[in-house]
């Protein structure tokens, strides 16, 4: 039998120093430093913006805004983004759709030549452009090189990548089980995808088209070099800003900004509020 | 029938050889094995959802080795069951009478004998987000039997249910099978399943059919067709 003298007493830890802590509520912190550290980021923007709209006094804004060719370059900066953001959810839905189904040789290597857009700076992909349309013949190169349709060239090459990306992650999403069962119920892959598929990736073929419009909106770099910045011809809002900037006329390409930044937030807010309404 | 064929299937590393088995029409064969021993991958090899290296498959007197799974008249419940979250539990159960262009009176009237069968009139109008799991699998029942399949395959139907309810879908699908006289290959892991429901039970171990208990209405060494229990049969 166990000598009872020579027990040693187990301590419980629970009992001592750890009951100081007891009653304090661990996570009272955590929240208030997230947004500390976050919160400086909005701040930020939210002071660029005020620094903007201090800069430019109500009627000098209205005078901007009904200029020739600011409301030309307004014109073609809402077309132009329209018709890119269009063009690119309709690339974006079958490349998107075979990135994430499909398997097959070279995958990585193609998944790389799409991210290339997105890395590359706008204005070598601008440069890209030109040197490529440059080798076509004479009667193509001239339809595009410094003409309108450039400008929509130049965008979709750009906002492509991201619309793939988004639709990628987006069908990822999808169990591809659904897809399965539908093929046994009678459906072809086409059936399939445009029956099941499409119409769960519903919200994200929607917030794709509206940030791909976005950011066709705010191209800059790709459309000077390609398009140019023609005045009444090829000049869209981002290159107003940069010309009228270049010229010293910094009220209208404050004014200009302005504009493209309450386009941007409604187009994004509207699509935020309609995305939370049928989620 | 359901009758298999030295059937070899390879996904990724893992392989099944030499599988060969039959499971003679009208009748409910269960396919049992424990969890990762290949019985989901069998049952999509034979919907046609995974391709096969070599052997036959063949559904009454087709071969469908090859053939699109939209063309085998199969009806197919996985064990994650995959309902169709934008359409309401009507609409799940239409939508293969949709893609075979049903007239809408006729589609009506197959949805309302669907549901009579399985008890879930309630719920047409419900998105599968709004169901339990017992009224999810009865969804998944539905839609798989909705254009009178000739097979219906079955992957684990009743291993995320609560006792009330399985004992319930024990019930459907003993309804089911009477009702419909449909030949059914059902894997499950659970021997309660197998020897309740099954009219013929065989085993996937180490990637072959190791052994397997004839029908109880046999006694000879090729199974008979009922013929009775399919002249007679409603075809519901």
């Amino acid at each position: 039998m166990m000598n009872r003298k020579n027990e040693k007493k187990i301590q419980i830890p629970f009992e001592g120093e750890d009951r100081k802590n007891e009653g304090k509520n661990p996570d009272l912190l955590f929240i208030p430093l997230l947004w500390m550290i976050g919160g400086l980021y909005v701040v930020l923007i939210l002071a660029m913006l005020l620094a903007d709209l201090l800069y430019v006094k109500g009627g000098d804004f209205v005078s901007v805004l009904v200029k020739p060719e600011i409301r030309y370059a307004v014109k073609l900066s809402l077309l132009s983004s329209a018709l890119s953001s269009g063009l690119a959810v309709v690339i974006s839905l079958p490349l998107g759709y075979l990135m994430s189904r499909q398997k097959f040789r070279g995958k990585s290597v193609i998944e790389v030549i799409l991210d290339i857009p997105v890395v590359l700076p706008p204005v070598v992909v601008g440069l890209s452009l030109l040197l490529l349309f440059r080798l076509l013949p004479s009667g193509i190169s001239d339809l595009f090189i410094f003409e309108v349709p450039a400008v929509i060239v130049a965008q979709v090459a750009v906002i492509t990548a991201f619309g793939v990306r988004m639709m990628k992650v987006a069908f990822d999403q999808i169990d591809p089980r659904q897809e399965q069962v539908a093929l046994t119920l009678g459906c072809s892959r086409w059936q399939a995808f445009t029956g099941v598929l499409l119409p769960q990736a519903k919200k994200s073929i929607i917030s794709s088209l509206a940030l791909c419009w976005a950011k066709s909106l705010g191209e800059f770099g790709p459309i000077l070099v390609f398009a140019g910045a023609t005045r009444m011809k090829t000049e869209v809002m981002t290159t107003s800003v940069y010309l009228e900037l270049s010229t010293g006329n910094i009220e209208t390409a404050v004014a200009v900004a302005i504009m493209m930044i309450i386009l941007s937030s409604a187009v994004l807010f509207v699509v935020r509020r309609y995305g939370a309404a049928t989620g | 029938m359901i009758n298999i064929e030295n059937l070899y299937i390879k996904k990724g590393s893992f392989s099944l050889r030499d599988i060969s088995f039959a499971v003679p029409g009208g009748r409910w064969g269960v396919l049992m094995g424990k969890s990762g021993c290949g019985k989901t991958t069998l049952i999509e090899a034979v919907c046609g959802l995974n391709p096969v290296e070599s052997g036959r498959i063949l559904l009454g007197d087709r071969d469908v080795t090859h053939l699109h799974p939209s063309l085998r008249n199969i009806g197919y419940v996985p064990q994650d069951l995959a309902l169709f979250p934008t359409r309401t539990v009507r609409g799940n159960i239409s939508f293969a009478l949709e893609l075979r262009r049903w007239k809408k009176d006729r589609i009506n009237a197959r949805i309302e004998e669907i549901s009579e069968l399985l008890g879930i009139d309630h719920l047409l109008e419900r998105f599968p987000s709004g169901l339990s799991g017992g009224e999810s699998q009865l969804v998944a029942i539905g839609r798989a039997i909705s254009f009178y399949p000739e097979i219906l395959c079955l992957d684990e139907p009743l291993s995320s249910l609560d006792e009330n309810t399985r004992e319930k879908m024990f019930g459907v699908l003993e309804s089911v099978k009477k009702n419909t006289g449909i030949t059914v290959l059902h894997v499950t892991h659970n021997k309660e399943e197998a020897y309740r429901l099954g009219d013929l039970i065989l085993k996937l171990k180490e990637g072959k059919i190791s052994e397997f208990s004839r029908c109880r209405c046999h006694k000879q060494k090729e199974p008979t067709m009922p013929e009775e229990g399919i002249k007679n049969r409603t075809r519901l």
